[in-house]
């Protein structure tokens, strides 16, 4: 399908907000895909991490509905490679967070069952707090 | 009779691998006419050289056989050291025993040896038979023509006549400055161009040596470099002028965008190719440069540029790259968001071309600090709907066929030659190449000269260019017209065709078959004449003449047979 690009939407409130919640000039990105090239969880993603970012360029919100931003493990590997100095995990927080606002948090602390908790790592925990809640 | 020197080279390993030279030396040493025979590791060395002077001085020689490689190498090199040693040049000949021989051979010593000797011995007979020749000196007009006032021809103008010879310029339109006079501002500085071409054309028309034509076009070119005969025809009448050099500057203009017809062919008002979009971007162009739609004046806020529209399309368009469009598109669209800070500027490119000192960092500016949508596809259709142009193209870096509706369409066509351009290159019987554009003599080590002598090039007639290059090329082309005017005289290989008028019947075939105009019938004595500047001494004439009236000088029948019998 055809997709419409417009001012409205390339100039319009989900790149603004974007842009407000990272801090990125989301298009300093040319598009090169080192960032995908060497991300540790690209093989496990819907759509890779450059084209995650290519939809946010267009003004596209679809960018909201990809795995990838769930399965980004905030490693900054792209950060330390991009060329550009995109910071490319603050773009996919931003993402995170722009859902998490709208649709609510996406983990019960309460509700995690008693065993997990004794077995997961500290680490994990806090990790998946600043992920899943907003 | 004549007393021949020969001197056979080694080449390292390169000859003496495969042929005994010692062997060849001493059977050349009792050859008729050999007076002297030697052999020497590498004769084109300084102490080889020396071996050849010394030899001509104390043995007399008066002519000079170097077995070696081939003449294209060395045959200048060995003509200079026996002239230094006082011998006429065109006495010394080099017999070629290394690409002719010793590599091709290299599997049997006995009979490369033998063909060595061989070899040697035709040059021998050649030699015994060489006169003395002298270089034919030609006359030299230090004047200039410039064909085309574009900043590459004013530049080349303004380099010549600063140097103190004269210019003529000719252009066919009313003023000069070409097509960088039609446009706004030029990348990276986005710099009037009016305020560029003013001092440049005050510098050529202010200067007395040069003459600038108008509305005038060259109409016929006779002659040859140095002394051409040049018609040129302004506003109805017909002047001539004497030049020696001339510099070929007409420039380019745009793909017809009615070609285009998926972009609407041209239907559309607003559809625009890009040097229109850069007249409304002008303060001299005909909205005052404001950028306004030409359908209905209003001021556009979505822009769509579409590059390589009719370029890197063999199929369709034309198959090379413009070249300088992914520079002067970026440059519009951020001209365009300075003006409407509010609009949008979509792109549409296969490959960013951004090739030169800070274009790069241009184009990334055009996406950082103005915004520009970059969307990497070629658009594939433009067409009207509901008062907009919608463009069809697609975003494969997304993987996404895409549309917009624009208020205006700037079509980046690609730069073809100009118009009338074949028929020039025809009348000063310059070679073009498929598309049009004059061909340089080699494209790495001669790219301002055409094959013709004389005949230089400059700007975008050659191949598109922007404006840098442009400049570059006219003060190239202008450094090769002073070279040749610097020189106190010129001189043409003497090995020429001569006619034998004891043998000439006047038929004319040879007229016919001289592929270089450098033969005539005599309107008195009527027989053939040789106009010696012109021939190059192909030999044409010489196989056409019934009567053996045509001969080429130092090699002539009498030293053909001979090489010949010295073979069978
Ligand atoms: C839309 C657009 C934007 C551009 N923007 C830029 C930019 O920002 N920066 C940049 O560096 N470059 C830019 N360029 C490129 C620039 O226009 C060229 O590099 C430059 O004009 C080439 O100069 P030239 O002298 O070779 O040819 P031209 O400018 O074409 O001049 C040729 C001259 O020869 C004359 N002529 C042609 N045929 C004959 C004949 N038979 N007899 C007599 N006279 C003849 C013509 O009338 C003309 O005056 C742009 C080009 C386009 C299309
Ligand atoms: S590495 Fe940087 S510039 Fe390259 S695609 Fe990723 S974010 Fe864009
Ligand atoms: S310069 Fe750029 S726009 Fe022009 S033909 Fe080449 S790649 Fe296409």
């Amino acid at each position: 399908m055809r997709v419409r690009l417009s001012i409205r939407e390339t100039r319009g409130e989900f790149v603004k907000r974007v842009e407000e919640i990272s801090g990125q000039e989301i298009l300093a990105c040319n598009q090169c895909g080192k960032c995908s090239a060497g991300c540790p969880a690209a093989m496990a993603m819907d759509l890779l991490p450059s084209q995650v970012l290519r939809l946010v360029q267009l003004g596209l919100e679809e960018a909201l509905t990809s795995e990838t931003i769930w399965l980004c493990a905030s490693c900054l590997t792209c950060l330390s490679r991009c060329p550009k100095g995109v910071d490319l995990p603050r773009i996919m927080e931003a993402l995170r967070q722009l859902v998490l606002r709208k649709e609510g948090d996406r983990l019960e602390l309460s509700a995690l069952p008693a065993d997990f908790l004794s077995e997961a790592p500290q680490l994990a925990i806090i990790a998946g707090s600043r992920k899943y809640l907003s | 009779m004549r007393k021949v020197g020969v001197f056979v080279c080694h080449c390292g390993n390169n000859i003496a691998g495969a042929v005994e030279v010692e062997r060849v030396t001493e059977a050349l040493r009792s050859y008729p006419g050999v007076a002297y025979s030697i052999d020497y590791l590498y004769v084109c060395s300084d102490p080889g050289q020396d071996l050849i002077k010394e030899a001509i001085a104390e043995r007399d020689l008066d002519g000079v056989v170097v077995a070696a490689c081939s003449p294209v190498m060395h045959e200048t090199t060995f003509r200079r050291t026996v002239a230094a040693a006082g011998l006429n040049p065109y006495l010394c000949e080099v017999a070629n025993i290394r690409e002719q021989c010793s590599w091709v051979h290299r599997d049997d010593i006995e009979r490369a040896t033998l063909k060595a000797t061989q070899i040697i011995e035709t040059i021998v007979e050649k030699v015994r038979h060489d006169e003395p020749l002298l270089p034919l000196a030609m006359s030299l007009v230090r004047r200039a023509l410039i064909i085309g006032g574009g900043i590459a021809g004013l530049q080349a103008a303004s380099d010549i006549a600063a140097a103190g010879y004269g210019v003529i310029l000719v252009e066919r339109e009313e003023g000069v400055g070409g097509r960088m006079a039609q446009l706004s501002g030029t990348y990276l500085n986005f710099d009037s161009t009016v305020d560029l071409l003013r001092e440049k054309i005050e510098a050529v028309t202010r200067n007395p040596h040069v003459t600038v034509l108008t509305r005038a076009q060259v109409e016929e070119l006779g002659g040859y470099l140095g002394d051409f005969k040049v018609k040129v025809r302004r506003q109805g009448n017909d002047e001539e002028y004497e030049v020696g050099a001339i510099v070929v500057a007409t420039g380019y203009e745009l793909y017809p965008q009615e070609w285009l017809s998926e972009y609407g062919g041209e239907r559309y008002p607003d559809v625009i190719d890009g040097l229109e979009f850069e007249r409304m971007l002008s303060p001299t162009g005909p909205t005052g440069g404001e950028i306004r739609c030409p359908s209905d004046g209003r001021v556009p806020q979505e822009v769509v540029f579409v590059q390589c529209a009719g370029s890197r399309d063999p199929e369709r368009g034309v198959a090379y790259c413009s070249k300088i469009c992914c520079m002067y598109t970026a440059k519009q669209a951020m001209m365009y968001k300075m003006q409407v800070p509010q609009g949008q500027a979509y792109i549409f490119y296969i490959d960013i071309r951004a090739l030169g000192k800070g274009y790069e960092e241009f184009t990334q500016r055009g996406m950082e600090e103005h915004r520009v949508l970059y969307l990497r596809g070629k658009v594939s259709k433009v067409f009207p709907q509901d008062g907009k142009m919608m463009v069809w193209g697609a975003d494969t870096l997304s993987g996404k066929g895409v549309e917009v509706a624009a208020d205006l369409v700037v079509l980046a066509t690609p730069m073809v030659p100009s118009a009338g351009a074949f028929e020039l290159a025809r009348k000063l019987r310059v070679a073009t190449d498929k598309h049009g554009f004059f061909s340089e003599a080699h494209p790495k080590l001669r790219p301002v000269e055409s094959l013709t002598p004389g005949v230089y090039l400059a700007g975008a007639c050659q191949a598109p260019k922007d404006i840098p290059e442009a400049v570059a090329q006219g003060s190239a082309a202008a450094a090769k017209v002073l070279s040749l005017f610097s020189q106190e005289k010129i001189t043409h290989d003497p090995i020429v065709a001569v006619v034998d008028s004891e043998l000439c019947a006047g038929c004319g075939i040879c007229v016919e078959v001289c592929p270089y105009e450098a033969r005539e019938i005599h309107p008195l004595t009527k027989i053939a004449v040789v106009k010696e500047v012109l021939c190059q001494g192909c030999g044409a004439c010489l196989v056409a003449c019934p009567n053996k009236a045509s001969q080429l000088r130092n090699f002539t029948p009498t030293q053909v047979m001979a090489m010949i019998g010295a073979l069978v």
